[in-house]
């Protein structure tokens, strides 16, 4: 049967303390699917893949003409999250994403954390995300990071870690909207039941992020989406976004900096852009002040940007706090901004430009995790208790020849949720990805997230491009509110 | 709304027609070659010939044989206006304005193109009367599905403008399939085999039974007044290129009678023109003559569209892949810039 021969075997389990026996606030799921049946199950989830695939909630695999794309796995067993663990998550995301929001405008504005000698300015200026053209710009309500989908993961003990904080932006939010909806038609009795916090906020809280941006004196700004189209992995994600909040979702080649202002073809002629949600990466912005190949940016962009003329969330040059070493320092910009001990950790981190890290780091390549500072979607990463002595020592030639580019940081064994593979209930490993909007007078946290799941047996990596999936987010109400 | 919409929207009911379009003036050809009399050769050539594409065509093929040209015409993915390629370019335009269009638009563009890939590996003479006529219906499935699913707004209306444009310019060159279609020698004007030349022609524009409706005989005359200035047959050159002046007018909400761009203008001399021309006038000038002036007509009225909508702001950078289209005109040189 389904559950009865479950074992969470020695890792945290989401939904279970141990065999055949379901964490109290999971029960009556459990018990539900129970009752349901493996068979019943495994139905379910075909229907639910036929309804994301019917969506169109894919992405794309590579890029050609031929338009290839893929649904993003789904798992139907939701991954549950308990209302008070949860305020207490909320608290840190917080507390983290205002220190870093005060660290950015710091580090391009007075950069005293640097005169303070809490981080050395080499760091900063070495990141491949800090961006010169940056300095001394004031965005509006002092808010860079508008946007934030920060990873979490849990160790063996449960305990909560981020692993990194994705503040350029970060992508997957419309699949946990549509992973709900599904989840919703699937089973809706369980929900019922469950007092699940809904999802179906965001697009909401999200466009009022983004007119917050406007200009005060404009009445009805022009808000848009700006992707790099339709061959970019997450376009679905762009399209669903803009249509969700009912504004336009634009090309580079739409956008032309005239008169002093951002402004777009119409058929009516040239129309004023005040607010731009931008899913191109900094880089690509604008090719007279960074990338001069882009043909996705729009020139003179930054120059009306800087002049104030027009909002970009997030704003460039977020990218300096997702570098690794950077990441490193997040414990220290809490208590350096806020005077407050962060309440989520950091996983614990040695940075290889320090000498003492560094040997340790070679001398224990074996346990440890190393990752590339500036890299992201699990590449450029080796995992020390599963890698080759060869790749090893690949690792140990790249860290010495630059140990400002590598991190490394111990293997944790990541929590596991119940997920049916091919008609059995097994324990895959997690990760979770909340969404932050940051608004200057207030920190909304979207409830729940992403939760990705690494569909191979005992892997860790949960990214799309290497065979991951993703599950529904349940945070429960807690029974006093 | 935005200009790259506009026109991807536009693009995307051209390409539909075109598909549907080519489909038909295959078709046509397969069943007078099945009606032949003994010793009379089948023609492939026309087919190639009245698409003006005749030497991309002798470029990559051979022979005109039948094998060839359907080949050419219907699944050569390097052949821009095939029919695989133009149910490609649809689902690209469709994918990239999915925010805009219905989802069941688009789930109908989808499948199309998909059933077409799939029937492209597996096709064989026999196969293919069906085949056209999948094309068709699915063409006018997703005129119907537009129809009724998307709001009639700007956006319907550049649909409309597309899918119209291209229809009045599909029907010229259908109509000229018979100046191409060399009968044996002058005597069979007129003859039973000469008839039935004009029959499939009305047969392929699905107009055939609207015609007897409305006309006795079969003549060549007749059946040109039919396609080219009927008022009420909805694929005549003068009840689309009307329909798409009412679409323009509708977007640009200048009074009828006036015009304030060149697409205004351009469109409404050519309506006016032949609100008045008969098919005497045509006749006494070439018909051939008269389509192929219709033809680049039609193509300036495109280009117009494209400078007053599309191509807003620097010239520098062309809009999109379809603005470097070659609308199929015949000694007209493809001058527009491709994209980025």
């Amino acid at each position: 049967m389904a559950f009865e021969a479950y074992d969470p075997e020695d890792f945290y389990d989401e939904l279970f303390l141990a065999l055949g026996e379901p964490r109290s606030h999971c029960a009556s799921l459990i018990q539900r699917m129970v009752e349901l049946g493996i068979a019943q199950l495994e139905q379910q989830r075909q229907t639910a893949a036929i309804a994301l695939f019917k969506l169109g909630v894919t992405f794309n695999v590579y890029s050609d003409n031929q338009g290839v794309e893929k649904i993003f796995p789904f798992d139907i067993i939701p991954r549950i999250i308990e209302g008070s663990q949860w305020s207490q998550l909320e608290q840190g995301l917080k507390q983290r994403i205002q220190a870093l929001n005060l660290f950015l405008d710091d580090i391009y504005g007075a950069q005293k954390i640097i005169q303070d000698g809490k981080i050395p300015a080499e760091i900063i200026y070495t990141a491949s995300g800090f961006l010169k053209p940056c300095l001394g710009i004031k965005p509006p309500a002092g808010v860079w990071c508008h946007i934030t989908g920060t990873d979490l993961v849990r160790d063996k003990d449960g305990s909560w870690y981020v692993l990194e904080d994705n503040l350029r932006s970060p992508s997957g939010v419309s699949y946990v909207l549509e992973n709900r909806r599904v989840m919703k038609s699937t089973f809706p009795d369980i929900f019922r039941n469950m007092m699940v916090k809904p999802v179906d906020d965001y697009p909401s809280q999200l466009l009022e992020t983004l007119l917050n941006l406007a200009p005060a004196q404009v009445p009805d700004p022009m808000v848009v989406v700006l992707t790099p189209g339709i061959y970019n992995s997450a376009y679905y994600e762009h399209s669903f976004l803009a249509q969700q909040m009912g504004i336009e979702l634009v090309e580079g080649r739409d956008l032309i900096v005239a008169d002093g202002y951002l402004q777009m073809r119409t058929t009516k002629g040239l129309r004023r852009v005040d607010v731009v949600y931008r899913r191109i990466d900094d880089n690509f912005l604008d090719p007279l002040a960074f990338n001069p190949n882009s043909l996705l940016g729009v020139p003179g962009l930054m120059e009306v940007y800087q002049q104030g003329r027009v909002a970009l969330a997030n704003a460039p040059g977020t990218g300096v706090a997702d570098d690794k070493v950077v990441y490193a320092y997040v414990p220290e910009m809490i208590r350096y901004y806020l005077g407050e001990e962060p309440i989520l950790s950091n996983v614990p981190t040695y940075l290889c430009w320090r000498e003492s890290d560094r040997n340790y780091v070679l001398a224990n390549l074996d346990k440890l995790v190393v990752k590339a500072a500036n890299e992201a979607g699990g590449y450029g990463m080796l995992i020390g208790t599963r890698s080759t002595e060869a790749e090893r020592a690949e690792f140990a030639q790249k860290i010495i020849a630059q140990p400002r580019n590598y991190i490394a940081q111990p293997t944790l064994s990541l929590s596991r949720v119940p997920t049916l593979i091919e008609g059995k209930v097994e324990g895959r490993h997690v990760d979770l990805r909340p969404y932050i909007l940051h608004r200057g007078d207030e920190i909304y946290v979207h409830p729940g997230g992403l939760t990705r799941v690494a569909l191979k047996k005992d892997s860790l990596v949960v990214n799309s491009s290497q065979g991951g999936g993703s599950k529904d987010t349940w945070v429960l109400n807690s029974i006093n509110n | 709304m935005l200009s790259r919409v506009a026109d991807s929207i536009y693009w995307l009911n051209r390409y539909i027609e075109r598909a549907e379009n080519v489909a038909r003036f295959i078709d046509v050809n397969l069943n007078l070659i099945l009606d032949l009399p003994s010793g009379v050769p089948p023609q492939w050539k026309p087919l190639i010939a009245v698409t003006g594409d005749i030497e991309q065509f002798d470029h990559n093929y051979s022979e005109v044989n039948s094998e060839n040209v359907i080949q050419f015409l219907c699944f050569d993915s390097n052949y821009d206006n095939s029919i695989i390629s133009c149910l490609q370019k649809a689902r690209e335009n469709a994918r990239s304005i999915r925010e805009v269009i219905s989802s069941e638009m688009w789930e109908e563009v989808n499948s199309f193109y998909l059933a077409i890939k799939e029937a492209s590996a597996a096709s064989s003479f026999g196969t293919l009367p069906k085949l056209f006529s999948r094309v068709k219906m699915a063409s006018h499935r997703f005129a119907g599905i537009m129809d009724a699913t998307m709001s009639h707004n700007e956006g319907w209306q550049f649909g409309q403008m597309g899918r119209l444009l291209e229809r009045a310019d599909k029907t010229t060159r259908i109509l000229d399939v018979k100046y191409f279609l060399l009968l044996p020698s002058a005597e069979w004007v007129g003859t039973p085999l000469d008839r039935i030349q004009w029959i499939a022609l009305l047969k392929s524009a699905s107009a055939y039974e609207m015609y007897r409706k409305c006309q006795h005989h079969i003549t060549p005359g007749s059946v040109a007044e039919f396609l080219i200035l009927d008022r009420a047959f909805p694929r005549s050159i003068h009840f689309c290129l009307w329909q798409t002046q009412q679409c323009l007018h509708e977007i640009t909400q200048t009074p009828p009678g006036h015009w304030c761009n060149g697409a205004e203008r351009a469109l409404g001399k050519l309506c006016s023109q032949l609100s008045y021309l008969t098919i005497e006038d045509i006749v006494q000038s070439g018909l051939h003559e008269f389509l192929n002036q219709m033809q680049s007509s039609i193509y300036q009225v495109g280009n117009e569209i494209h400078h007053t909508f599309f191509a807003l702001g620097d010239s520098q950078r062309a809009l999109s892949n379809q603005s470097s289209n070659n609308l199929q005109l015949q000694s007209t040189s493809n001058t527009q810039a491709s994209s980025a």
